[in-house]
């Protein structure tokens, strides 16, 4: 019984200390990109509340939490009041097979790339949900678009991930971390061509730009979370910056080499496995805001064929090399 | 031949978008174009016409003689003046109305004035909840010349060998 109650806490122990740093990230988040596209348009960003408006994140939240929720009179209460839930909590759960460091990881299952692929594809629900409960056209079409986007960039990041884990042999992600040691053998060189398309993938699977038709202020006003407001509004935004982080951490274990440093000699090794991981994540992050800075957004219909027609044969192309390539020279994991 | 080689390593190796990021990675070093307003403020020239104000003599005589030719020329007819000779015989003003939110900041008030008595100052900041704070009166008109004197002062010295 005892044993049974500590355990049980040590796991919520664990999942505290991974999601209370998280929101934290995803607070600092939203501040880091307005200052990097501040900055990239030659402006200042955020600079009124706290120092360089560091407390900026803390006066949005506070505002937000005392905002009223607004349920529109012709929304499906109970899905309404379910899509922002569903959306935030998926971008939570799959940090349970991440890992940190060797064994810093609070699940460390076989299957854990399968896991993170189903969790990522589930959030699509979340978004189909606020965008039917809605009863909106704007959000309607926001959440079809979202989910066909959605579906297409899933097809070319698994296949991409094949690619990957034929290289590791291994769908455990320690392992597949594990595998890209040795001075700088990350999977970002071997397969460049494939890291370029797996971060379009990600901008596309997070509806961040280049590719955030879903919430396209020209034609949408802001998309499937348009009647939203309050806590709500807050736990879409949550979601999605927390699925940022989650993509980054994703694309630094699959081809950054997670926790390891760079080079495994004295002054980068001096550095613990988390803090690399997390500077792994933050440079993954500031990518996805470059893009914004940099980038206009796609249409629609580009973007479905850059998805289908470019994207989808060149990793299927990508896999047949890789495997053709680790079998000629012999070099497949037993 | 070449050009189409060309044109394809520029596409495969995705040109266009390295030289675009590249780009806004560069400007996110340059120097900012915007202030920190309420906290950092813009160079003001000294002909800026802001704010109006009704300036004394040093001896704390009011300038205005109430010759009316700014209410004369202000072409958004914002000015109001009545005058009526004072006990010791100068004329002088009984009311000096200016309406802000008439105004259209020509500085002709100031071109027209012969005695530099209404100016228009360097105060921008002058912004109002309501409508009726922005019709100004006399009694507000000499308080702003009383307030900004100092720099009224210094920026028609600076700018008199322009005149």
């Amino acid at each position: 019984m005892i044993d049974g109650i500590l355990s049980v806490a040590w796991i919520v122990t664990q999942i505290m200390l991974v999601v209370g740093p998280l929101l934290l990230g995803v607070a600092y988040a939203t501040w880091a990109e307005r200052k990097i596209i501040g900055a990239m348009q030659l402006r200042q960003g955020p600079m009124t509340v706290g120092p360089y408006g560091l407390l900026q994140p803390i006066a949005d939240g506070a505002k937000l939490f005392l905002k009223e929720t607004v349920i529109p009179s012709g929304a499906n209460r109970g899905i309404f009041l379910l899509a922002p839930m569903i959306t935030f909590v998926l971008s939570l759960i799959a940090w349970a097979v991440i890992p940190f460091d060797y064994g810093m990881v609070i699940s460390d299952i076989n299957v854990g790339v399968l896991y993170l692929f189903a969790v990522s594809s589930l959030g699509v629900y979340g978004i189909v949900m606020a965008g039917w409960a809605s009863n909106s056209r704007y959000a309607f079409l926001g959440a079809l678009r979202s989910s066909a986007q959605m579906i297409s960039y899933e097809i070319a990041i698994g296949l991409i991930i094949i690619a990957v884990l034929i290289s590791a042999g291994s769908l455990n992600l320690t392992e597949i971390v594990l595998a890209q040691s040795g001075n700088g053998f990350w999977y970002v060189f071997p397969h460049l061509p494939m890291a370029v398309v797996f971060m379009a993938a990600i901008l596309a699977e997070t509806n961040r730009h280049p590719f955030d038709l879903p919430e396209d202020e020209a034609s949408l006003v802001t998309g499937y979370n348009v009647e939203y407001s309050s806590m709500a509004f807050a736990l879409f935004f949550l979601g999605e910056y927390a699925n940022m982080i989650l993509m980054s951490g994703i694309f630094a274990t699959l081809f950054l080499g997670g926790w390891l440093a760079p080079f495994e000699m004295a002054p980068f090794t001096w550095l613990p496995g988390p803090v690399w991981f997390i500077l792994k994540i933050c440079l993954v992050l500031f990518v996805f805001f470059w893009a914004r800075a940099t980038l206009p957004r796609y249409r629609y219909d580009q973007l479905m064929r850059l998805g289908w027609k470019v994207f989808l044969p060149f990793s299927l192309l990508w896999v047949v090399l890789t495997s053709g390539f680790m079998v000629a020279f012999d070099l497949l994991p037993a | 031949m070449a050009t189409t080689l060309d044109r394809a390593a520029k596409t495969f190796l995705l040109q266009e978008l390295v030289s675009g990021f590249w780009l806004t990675f560069r400007y996110m070093f340059r120097k900012k174009y915007t202030l920190n307003y309420p906290y950092e403020k813009g160079p003001l020239s000294p002909r800026f016409r802001g704010e109006h104000a009704l300036r004394r003599y040093p001896n704390g005589e009011e300038r205005c003689i109430a010759c009316k030719l700014c209410e004369a020329v202000c072409p958004a007819q914002a000015i109001t003046i009545e005058s009526e000779p004072r006990p010791d015989g100068s004329r002088r003003t009984t009311r000096y109305d200016i309406d802000m939110t008439k105004c259209i900041y020509c500085g002709f008030c100031e071109e027209s004035c012969p005695v530099d008595a209404i100016v228009e100052g360097p105060n921008y900041e002058f912004s109002s909840f309501t409508r009726e704070e922005l019709f100004y009166d006399k009694e507000k008109l000499l308080a702003n010349g009383d307030r900004w004197e100092r720099e009224i002062a210094a920026n028609l010295a600076a700018d008199a060998p322009y005149r």
